[in-house]
């Protein structure tokens, strides 16, 4: 009786700035796609948003930016991430990012993809599933 | 990969730990392999339920249980459940952002999880997830369930100590809480102290008991705590202590224990057999057949599991 194979996504919203309206909405989505989704709330750390992933077995780790500190945390993610030999777990985020700024994370392979505001929840579905499918 | 995630297991690897949990939870072919090879290193964690209405105050408790778990010295694991929705199999687990303090601790280990369709309110996952933070070298596993109505009733299954958290508003005034409940706590907590009503919601459980009236060995005591200034939660650890030296002394926590045991494989060969029958049967053409033929009354649905069981193969369980 085996179960299908359950898509896990770490939400976290790091830095210090105020909410996470967009971060929840994103988690509804994903858990209405019949995934689960451990959310961890705001201000989290780099390490805090690591170990959480390790721990929780997530595939994917997606972060909620708006502060712009955006250029820091990725790479710190990825550099942990390393370190904890756990660098297949895939790191996306969503915010309001500057496209020269998605460019560089996405290029240097920070991030392995980005979403705008104006991306769709379905958008977003449709690629952690076929992600995951390929990892 | 099953012989690397067994040694990480046993050699302490969190990520390998992570690992098993997942297999464990999606039911994947290794589980039974894993489960079995670490059992030898299981036996030695103390496990703690903690249920409760949504919202109680639940994992601030236990965020705050593992200050004082950790100051002892003690390794920590907690596997906090939520409930799976049940229309789209997806869930969203928020136990964790009250626990942020404690997540760089790597003495604590936390894993949330979906009830994942099981109506015991508890993950079927969750009693095997327990021997694996066991194995994993933890001292105490605190199991936080969702409460809504009988389901929690659940923990006692797994549980050495359960602790029912109670609040003073949310007008679930004691008679109200479901029947059963009540008989499961071995320590109640009033939580949300701060707020009116509290006095009554103790007087309240504290009546209940009494209503029993029969003498019993371990009386639950009603511990008072804010989560928002730490108060009674020193008094919680304590009622905690005091309910373990009780199981000990009293030679209880061996019985449960070996009662966990039967119950177990009870449960483990339940499920071997349904499942066995289950592959052979569903979508069968002989069990078509005879759906059919109970529709149109030829025979009867007695008569026909009757039929099916005796064309059952059992030799070759499936795991
Ligand atoms: N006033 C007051 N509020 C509290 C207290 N303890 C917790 N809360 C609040 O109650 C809410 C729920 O707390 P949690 O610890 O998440 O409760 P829970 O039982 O784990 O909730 P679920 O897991 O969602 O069922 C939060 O907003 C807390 O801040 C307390 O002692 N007093
Ligand atoms: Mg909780």
């Amino acid at each position: 009786m085996r179960e299908e194979k359950k898509i896990r996504v770490l939400v976290a919203k790091p830095g210090l700035d105020g909410h996470d309206r967009g971060a929840k909405v994103v988690a509804r989505a994903l858990r209405d796609a019949g995934m689960e989704v451990v959310y961890t709330g705001l201000h989290q750390t780099a390490e805090q948003v690591v170990e959480a992933a390790i721990q929780e077995d997530v595939d994917i780790i997606g972060l909620s930016i708006l502060s712009g500190a955006h250029l820091t945390i990725f790479p710190r993610v990825c550099q942990l991430l390393r370190e904890n030999n756990a660098e297949d777990i895939i790191v996306m985020g969503g915010g309001t990012i500057p496209d020269e700024d998605i460019e560089e994370l996405i290029s240097k392979g920070f991030a392995r993809a980005l979403f705008t505001p104006g991306a769709t929840s379905a958008e977003i579905v449709g690629w952690i599933r076929k992600v995951t499918a390929e990892n | 990969m099953q012989q690397k995630i067994i040694e990480g297991i046993i050699n302490g690897d969190r990520r390998m730990v992570a690992r098993a949990i997942s297999l464990i939870e999606d039911e994947a072919s290794e589980k039974e392999t894993i489960l079995s090879a670490i059992f030898p290193y299981t036996g030695k964690a103390y496990c703690l339920g903690i249920t409760g209405a949504p919202g109680a105050g639940k994992s601030s408790l236990v965020d705050q249980l593992l200050v004082l778990l950790r100051r002892q010295g003690l390794r920590v694991g907690v596997i906090a459940v939520d409930p799976t929705s049940p229309f789209t199999g997806g869930a969203i687990l928020g136990d964790r952002i009250r626990m942020q303090e404690h997540a760089l601790d790597k003495a604590v280990f936390i894993r949330s999880m979906g009830t994942r369709g099981n109506l015991g309110g508890l993950s079927r996952a969750t009693k095997d997830v327990i021997q694996i933070l066991d194995a994993f070298g933890k001292d105490v596993v605190i199991i936080e369930t969702v409460g809504v109505g009988q389901s929690e009733v659940d923990i006692i299954k797994y549980a050495d100590t359960t602790v029912v958290v109670l609040t003073p508003a949310s007008g679930d005034s004691v008679q109200t809480i479901k029947a059963g409940i009540m008989e499961i706590a071995d320590v109640f907590v009033v939580n949300k102290a701060d707020l009116p009503g509290a006095d009554r919601t103790v007087s309240e459980i504290s009546m209940m008991l009494d209503l029993g009236g029969k003498k019993r060995a371990w009386r639950p005591p009603i511990v008072r705590t804010i989560t928002l200034d730490g108060s009674g939660v020193g008094e919680l650890h304590r009622a905690l202590l005091d309910h373990r030296e009780y199981l000990t002394s009293s030679g209880r926590l061996e019985k449960a224990r070996e009662d966990r045991v039967r119950r177990d494989i009870v449960d483990l060969i339940e499920y071997k057999v349904k499942s066995t029958i289950w592959r052979q049967v569903s979508g069968s053409a002989e069990f078509e057949l005879l759906v059919s033929r109970i529709m149109s009354r030829e025979t009867d649905p007695y008569a026909a599991a009757v039929q099916i069981l005796r064309s059952i193969n059992l030799n070759g369980l499936s795991p």
